[in-house]
């Protein structure tokens, strides 16, 4: 089956979750990664319930955040 | 990466857009080609806070989509220190998880003279990079 990850195609197994297609793409610490489905984002209870189709577009994004801190 | 060079009015407006957001911390992303950004994406701190950020994630898949369209990549994830130095905090080497980019700390707390340094995270080391701040 054919993705199109972050801009590029991608051959992917068929039926696959989003949080199996986090682990099949070796996306590291996929608990700080935030998902867009064809224009939506996605809440993570989703990861477990959303299956990917033929042709669909998938955005992954790492949190991005920081600060000063307590410092 | 191994230096980074900011043109000034892209320097200039990420110092503005601290000065305004201050004493919250500002943040975004700047784009461009190999070693050379042309362009900076102020970003929304979701956290509202002096000590920390958040990037929102909806802000983030526009600005990745708008970088793609132009043919630019993504070179740096910046923020402001309002009040400490230009150096990466524990919580920042925790959370810099984005591959490939580096990070640009802009202090303001020599108000007068910002500075802005520029770190690599691999894993459990950080280093510095070297910024220009080029004409342009």
């Amino acid at each position: 089956m054919k993705l199109v990850i972050n801009g590029e195609e991608v051959k992917s197994k068929g039926g696959l979750s989003v949080s199996e297609l986090l682990v099949e793409q070796e996306v590291k610490m996929p608990e700080m990664v935030s998902v867009e489905i064809n224009g939506r984002i996605l809440r993570r209870p989703e990861f477990d319930t959303t299956v990917l189709n033929e042709g669909d577009k998938v955005e992954f994004l790492y949190f991005m955040g920081g600060g000063s801190g307590a410092e | 990466m191994t230096e980074l060079e900011i043109p000034v009015s892209v320097f200039d407006r990420m110092v503005a857009q601290a000065r305004a957001a201050a004493p919250i911390e500002s943040c975004g992303i700047l784009a461009g080609q190999e070693n050379r950004i042309e362009r900076l994406y102020e970003m929304t701190n979701i956290d509202k806070s002096p000590t920390h950020f958040t990037m929102d994630p909806a802000e983030q898949f526009a600005v990745v989509k708008k970088m793609r369209a132009a043919g630019l990549k993504m070179l740096a994830i910046y923020h402001s220190h309002p009040l400490t130095p230009a150096r990466l905090s524990a919580e920042d080497k925790r959370l810099a998880l984005t591959p490939d980019v580096a990070y640009l700390v802009l202090s303001l707390k020599d108000a007068e003279n910002p500075c802005a340094k520029v770190f690599v995270v691999d894993r459990d080391r950080t280093s510095e990079v070297p910024l220009t701040i080029v004409k342009g």
